[in-house]
């Protein structure tokens, strides 16, 4: 026995190092026919290692009060030995963490990965998705600039909108009566203590449901029904690691690729990422002019301002993310993957994508009586696609599903 | 339905232009003309640096564009003698709301905020306007409460007012001939704007430089990763 193995025994005495390998690495068992869908999920990990690890490095250098914030996070742009290239990564990180995600969540859509016996893997996703949108909503308040004070102004205020205690409950999360060197304070522990630990232990719990249930696949049938008699390893299955980590490197060389060109050659994103208004230092008596939350929450701040009462506003943007939630329970269809579905659903969820990307379009831009409408169609459009769906799902008239998976 | 998708990847590269009705003219950016960004630091230290401070950029950070210590610190310092120091001013944000009405902003990272296209049109767009208290009206930022510090430098300008609807640059006429000929005065705002937006991201080169590198080094590491994958996959049917 060599040195490593005889390491590994002591290892494998007290703690299940090598079983938990196999579980989840080396005999943990995916279909073999993932397409490029099925990247974004390593991918959201190694983008939250990244978010992790630079924000860390921030950290050391970043000032949580309100008149050093804004000079601190130049500081880190200027003087921090590759401070600069540190913060980029953190900012494009945050936008590219919502499109990583968004693309994810899609995937699930369309081959019904939520579907019976993944509810919990996305649910816990859901919940995933709520404390990364609180996450990226306080950590964009920290460099203390304009759009970080408004932004965050606005997103308060909102609970003021809530009958009774609203107003009480705005002041509460502020710690003042408008946003300030106390909100900065608390936002600052939320996103660079709380949120991550929640953040990190529900992608734990993602992963062990996953692997529970075994993963899905783009014919959204079940691997596990077609095993080998002597091993019972599922037929169109193949271990995750080698097949899958290998796999997933190339996608992660392809998706740094991309990472890399927004942080070395358009940083700002063309005001996407890092908008203009944000280099100006915060300041609590001048309104910008346009005041607008950043890309990836604006299809449900487009929601909020279609509805004309302010309370049913927000009331309904709670809605739009609450009730992605049932998911799982509103689809009746017999199968799970797009592949098989009728034309009915396929239109439907092509017109759902279109009133998300286009409310989220809409939400960046000043309403006008026009836009306001379209908005409001849209709204409606995004909200059928989920009251409608057990009964559009249950009339589309489905192909039969394949015994084993295709290509 | 993928290139539909793929398509709206890239839909932020083309957004968000510049705000509608004010004519911006280009600036002539050249980050990597050190004779233009010292002229326009020599024009920033003297005229600008009294009034509006640039406290996230050090005076000996300069040296990036091709200057010594000892030319900054005999050169360009004016209000302290630690070449290390930050750009900051003796004027307090009190005593200049006095004074002008509104604090004048700190520059560090104004060329970002504005863009350079904004500072180049609005540093030449100054007129006469005796309705103002100052004298002077901008068509860029109009009831600016910054007087035309570079006056002496462009002369005087007065507007002619556009005709209903009348949309495109403003129309100026020069009533009193300053020190510098119009064109010598676009140069160096020129100059002043290509070191504002330096100033603004002193990183900016080095930056692209090593985006290059690190684009190139992910090709190459993307062959690999290819390979490996299908040496691995050869088996999978």
């Amino acid at each position: 026995m060599s040195t490593m193995q005889k390491l590994v025994g002591w290892i494998d005495d007290r703690f299940p190092l090598t079983s938990n390998w196999k579980t989840h690495l080396s005999e943990y068992y995916a279909p073999k026919n993932f397409n490029f869908w099925y990247f974004f999920g390593s991918l959201a990990l190694l983008v939250l290692v990244l978010q992790i690890v630079t924000g860390i490095f921030l950290t050391m250098n970043y000032k949580p009060d309100a008149t050093l914030a804004f000079l601190s996070v130049e500081y880190i742009m200027r003087d921090v030995e590759w401070g600069w290239l540190i913060r980029y990564m953190h900012s494009t990180g945050a936008s590219m963490f919502f499109v990583v995600v968004y693309l994810h969540m899609f995937r699930g859509l369309m081959y019904g990965s939520y579907r019976k016996p993944r509810e919990l893997i996305w649910i816990f996703g859901m919940f995933l998705y709520l404390a990364l949108m609180a996450e990226a909503f306080m950590g964009y308040l920290l460099p203390w600039g304009q759009m970080s004070y408004w932004g965050a102004q606005v997103i308060i205020s909102l609970f003021g909108a809530i009958p009774v205690v609203g107003d009480a409950l705005s002041t509460w999360i502020r710690g003042d009566y408008v946003v300030s060197d106390a909100t900065l304070n608390r936002f600052f522990a939320f996103h660079v203590i709380a949120l991550p630990l929640v953040l990190v232990g529900l992608v734990a719990a993602h992963i062990i449901a996953l692997h529970e249930v075994g993963s899905n696949n783009p014919d959204g049938i079940e691997i596990k029904k077609h095993k080998d008699p002597v091993t019972h390893i599922p037929l169109d299955g193949i271990p995750f690691h080698p097949y899958y980590t290998v796999k997933d490197i190339m996608g992660v060389v392809v998706f740094l690729m991309v990472f890399t060109a927004i942080v070395f050659f358009a940083p700002e994103m063309g005001g996407w990422f890092l908008e203009p208004d944000n280099f100006i230092p915060a300041n609590g008596l001048k309104t910008p002019e346009h005041i607008v939350p950043l890309w990836y929450f604006t299809p449900f701040y487009a929601i909020l301002r279609a509805v004309p009462d302010k309370f049913m506003g927000v009331v309904a943007m709670g809605a739009a993310v609450v009730i992605m939630f049932f998911l799982p329970w509103l689809d009746r269809s017999k199968v799970k993957s797009i592949r098989y579905r009728g034309n009915l659903y396929k239109t439907i969820l092509t017109l759902f994508v279109i009133s998300f990307i286009g409310l989220g379009y809409l939400g960046t831009q000043a309403p006008t009586a026009v836009t306001t409408n379209i908005a409001r169609v849209l709204s409606i459009i995004y909200f059928a696609f989920f009251l409608l769906m057990p009964w559009y799902t249950k009339i589309d008239k489905t192909k039969p599903e394949p015994e084993r998976v295709t290509g | 339905m993928k290139k539909f998708l793929l398509a709206l990847l890239f839909v932020p590269l083309t957004a968000f232009a510049s705000e509608g009705n004010i004519h911006l003219d280009k600036a002539p950016i050249n980050l990597n003309d050190y004779g233009s960004l010292q002229r326009g630091a020599r024009i920033f230290t003297n005229y600008c640096l009294s009034c509006h401070s640039a406290a996230a950029m050090r005076y000996s950070r300069m040296e990036d564009i091709g200057l010594s210590k000892d030319q900054i610190k005999n050169n360009l310092m004016f209000a302290t003698d630690q070449v290390g120091n930050p750009m900051t001013i003796s004027m307090t944000p009190d005593e200049a709301k006095l004074w002008f009405g509104a604090a004048p902003p700190d520059l560090s990272v104004e060329a970002r905020a504005r863009t350079p296209d904004w500072l180049y049109t609005y540093l030449r767009s100054f007129y006469r306007d005796d309705s103002r208290p100052t004298g002077w009206n901008n068509t860029v930022f109009e009831k600016v409460g910054m007087p035309h510090v570079l006056w002496s430098l462009q002369g005087v300008q007065h507007l002619k007012e556009p005709a209903e609807g009348e949309h495109g640059a403003p129309d100026f006429t020069l009533v009193h001939p300053g020190k510098m000929s119009p064109a010598e005065y676009n140069a160096m705002v020129g100059d002043l704007v290509n070191y504002l937006t330096w100033m603004a991201e002193p990183a900016k080169t080095t930056r692209l430089e090593l985006g290059v590198v690190v684009l190139l080094f992910l090709g190459l590491f993307f062959i690999l990763a290819y390979y490996l994958k299908k040496e691995f996959w050869k088996d999978i049917h």
